[in-house]
């Protein structure tokens, strides 16, 4: 078989000095849709933000290879050039930055070239439609004084303009009504490629119903302590957390 | 983060701002000041009697005054006012067209864009080349209308009256103690006069270049809109890079009549080798509104406080600021709002950012006097620090005698956040350009009250200032 896009090794990460993440283990191949599900402290953003190379998190053993390098030591801008994208749970007003001036750099750095204004208002234009965002949007400045749901569409029309080979998606459904998740799902769904792996971090199941996982992992304690198909979150939703234990039990 | 050698930096100011060309005179003063030099000047420039005795008074302030205890006293303390020289007279006369101002002075202003710019999007160009104007024109349109536009010392000649009444008057040369000193050694500037109802659509620009070592440069501004006028007058100011400092002390007087509007830009570049002690401040009767655009870059130490005097009923002022304080650079900035008639309004925003051990500072003060009935103030300040070594500070003084105002401050300071840095890095940006894009936001409510043209520019100016912030 061939490379896995992301494979994840026995991966321990550190935030300010306390373990977080314990020994992490995930395959992920082109054209798949994985998600990792747990309760509220399980590391499920850790592992988003060091997957995407926050400087605050700290790898202390084990490794992630994308594309089969080693990336755990490539600073956020290198891995996202490289194709990597994450939809933030909290993403970050840049005030007096306009989302057209923000996307086209960031369309421009991931690319590593010029993007004419003209192929730049196209692009943007079809996904903003897909999306649901009106045209006015573009002059508004990234994320400020944004409402929950606006923050959550302009992530996805971010991964959607970015095309990034891998993406993160964490809590990507969380603050949104129903509707909103629908269009969000909608947009997610339609970047469901061969070419493409999709890594969904959630701690609900309703967003599963939009988009079927091929496969779901539960998370407690900064590991992966079950694996399945998209039957797996069902089988969460009524039985809930509780019945899952950590990977690692304490040392007898 | 490891920090480059601020040098670099210079480099490339060097290369687009910092050239020098080999010195040219037609008289230079020698080196420091006495009533000498000042009887020197006025005679060459064959100044009425009024105006050299003004001069010799302003002298008696400026020598008496004692350095402002308030201010930056250690960067104040270190001026060497005896090595400067106070006048140098470039060239004999001044053009109207670029084809007769002397090579190495049209090489500069063609390298800085000025005749351009002028071709493009102005209404009227004065560059001033050390202590006089080289080259002046308007559009004819504007003559036309009866709109004058001449650098000081032609005003003076031509308008003598109108210069004596005003002249002085909004800044006493007893002010303080550079406002004393510009009032005596003072050459070139503007002299601006918009008649009753005439808009001037496009801007007014003056360019003002010191090429000289040690040079001190002082010109003298003044803008009188009539009632119910408009005009929007723009400065910019670059200088070579010397080891030693030079010195530029401007005053700028301003006058907006009733219902006119007056709006004054200053795009300062400076080398970080210049004192900038300027006196800025306005007059604005009933209906009027004076506005000041003022972006401080560059320099060793800017000390400048724009004022509006509120007059009359209905009067507006705002002042608009951004300070960029580098490695070894203090950025004293801020704003005065004088209340002086009811209904009248005022708001204050400024913007500073420090990065490399650079200092900005906040002063500014709010005056409503009583009787200032329904005043409104607004004063905002907000500082971006770029690293822990950086520092700012504010100032503000409420000086509020009226009980029926509505006066509101607010003041943030703040880091440049890890989490922008990253957001902006997850999307592909380096760190360098992460931060360039942060703090181009952070000045954004600034630059978008630009023409187009100079916004382009003051961007590029922060994207330069802005190199070297990342190791």
């Amino acid at each position: 078989m061939s490379e896995p896009l992301l494979a994840i090794e026995n991966l321990h990460v550190t935030v300010e000095g306390k373990e977080i993440l314990k020994g992490l283990s995930l395959t992920l191949r082109a054209g798949e849709v994985h998600a990792i599900m747990g309760p509220n402290g399980s590391g499920k953003s850790t592992l988003s933000f060091c997957l995407m190379g926050h400087p605050k998190y700290v790898i202390t053993q084990g490794r992630m290879r994308y594309e089969g390098r080693d990336i755990g030591t490539l600073p956020p801008d290198a891995r996202a050039k490289a194709g990597v994208f994450l939809a933030f749970q909290y993403p970050t007003a840049i005030p007096g930055v306009t989302i057209a001036n923000f996307l086209r750099t960031a369309l421009k750095s991931v690319r590593g070239g010029e993007v004419s204004v003209k192929e730049f208002r196209q692009l943007v234009k079809t996904q903003m439609k897909t999306i649901g965002i009106p045209d006015a949007f573009m002059n508004r400045y990234v994320n400020d004084g944004f409402s929950g749901g606006e923050k959550k569409r302009l992530e996805i029309l971010q991964l959607a303009v970015l095309q990034p080979r891998l993406a993160v998606l964490d809590e990507t459904d969380s603050g949104l009504d129903i509707d909103a998740l629908k269009v969000v799902a909608a947009g997610i769904n339609a970047l469901r490629s061969a070419e493409r792996g999709i890594l969904l971090i959630t701690h609900y199941q309703r967003m599963l119903n939009y988009i079927t996982p091929d496969h779901v992992h539960v998370m407690v304690d900064g590991a992966i302590v079950k694996s399945g198909g998209s039957e797996l979150a069902l089988e969460l939703e009524r039985q809930g957390y509780a019945g899952f234990r950590p990977a690692v039990a304490p040392a007898a | 983060m490891a920090k480059k050698p601020l040098v670099e930096v210079n480099e490339e100011y060097e290369q687009l701002y910092g050239f020098k060309m080999p010195e040219r005179y037609v008289f230079k003063a020698r080196q420091g000041l006495d009533h000498g030099i000042v009887k020197e000047i006025s005679g060459m420039k064959g100044e009425p009697e009024w105006m050299t005795k003004f001069r010799l008074r302003a002298l008696d302030h400026f020598l008496k005054k004692p350095m402002p205890a308030w201010a930056d006293t250690e960067l104040l303390g270190q001026i060497q006012f005896d090595a400067i020289y106070y006048y140098l007279k470039p060239t004999e006369k001044k053009s109207e067209n670029w084809d007769e101002v002397p090579e190495e002075i049209k090489r500069t202003f063609d390298r800085l864009g000025i005749p351009e710019a002028e071709r493009k999007f102005l209404a009227g160009v004065s560059a001033q080349y050390e202590s006089e104007s080289v080259y002046h024109s308007m559009r004819e349109d504007l003559q036309k209308q009866g709109v004058i536009f001449l650098d000081m010392d032609s005003g003076l000649k031509q308008y003598p009256d109108i210069v004596k009444q005003y002249f002085g008057t909004i800044i006493p040369p007893a002010d303080n103690k550079f406002a004393a000193l510009n009032s005596a050694v003072w050459s070139g500037g503007s002299f601006i006069y918009v008649p009753k109802g005439v808009h001037v659509e496009l801007p007014l620009q003056a360019y003002f270049r010191i090429n000289a070592e040690k040079m001190g440069q002082f010109e003298r501004t003044l803008i009188i809109t009539d009632e119910g006028a408009s005009v929007h007058y723009i400065e910019g100011c670059t200088a070579p890079t010397y080891s030693s400092e030079s010195l530029h002390s401007a005053v700028v007087e301003l006058v907006a009549k009733k219902e006119s509007k007056l709006r004054y830009t200053t795009i300062q570049n400076w080398s970080k080798n210049i004192y900038n002690l300027v006196t800025k401040r306005s007059v604005a009767y009933e209906g009027a509104t004076v506005q000041w655009l003022d972006g401080n870059l560059g320099s060793k130490l800017t000390m400048k406080f724009p004022g509006v005097y509120l007059m009359e009923r209905g009067a507006h002022g705002e002042v608009l600021s951004v300070a960029f304080a580098g490695q070894g650079q203090h950025q004293d900035a801020g704003a005065k709002m004088i209340h002086a008639a009811p209904d009248t309004s005022s708001v204050i925003t400024s913007k500073s950012i420090s990065k490399g051990g650079g200092r900005s500072s906040y002063r500014g003060l709010v005056k409503v006097y009583r009787g200032a009935e329904r005043s409104k103030s607004t004063v905002r300040c907000d500082a971006l620090l770029l690293d822990p070594d950086s520092r700012s500070d504010t100032y503000p003084t409420m000086e509020i005698d009226e009980q029926k105002v509505s006066i509101g401050h607010e003041a943030s300071v703040s880091k440049i956040g890890e989490e922008q840095l990253f957001y902006l890095m997850s999307r592909g940006l380096t760190e360098q350009e992460a931060m360039t894009m942060v703090v181009n936001g952070f000045i954004e409510p600034f630059v978008k009250e630009l023409p187009l043209e100079y916004a382009v520019e003051l961007n590029r100016l922060v994207q330069l200032e802005m190199e070297g912030a990342v190791g």
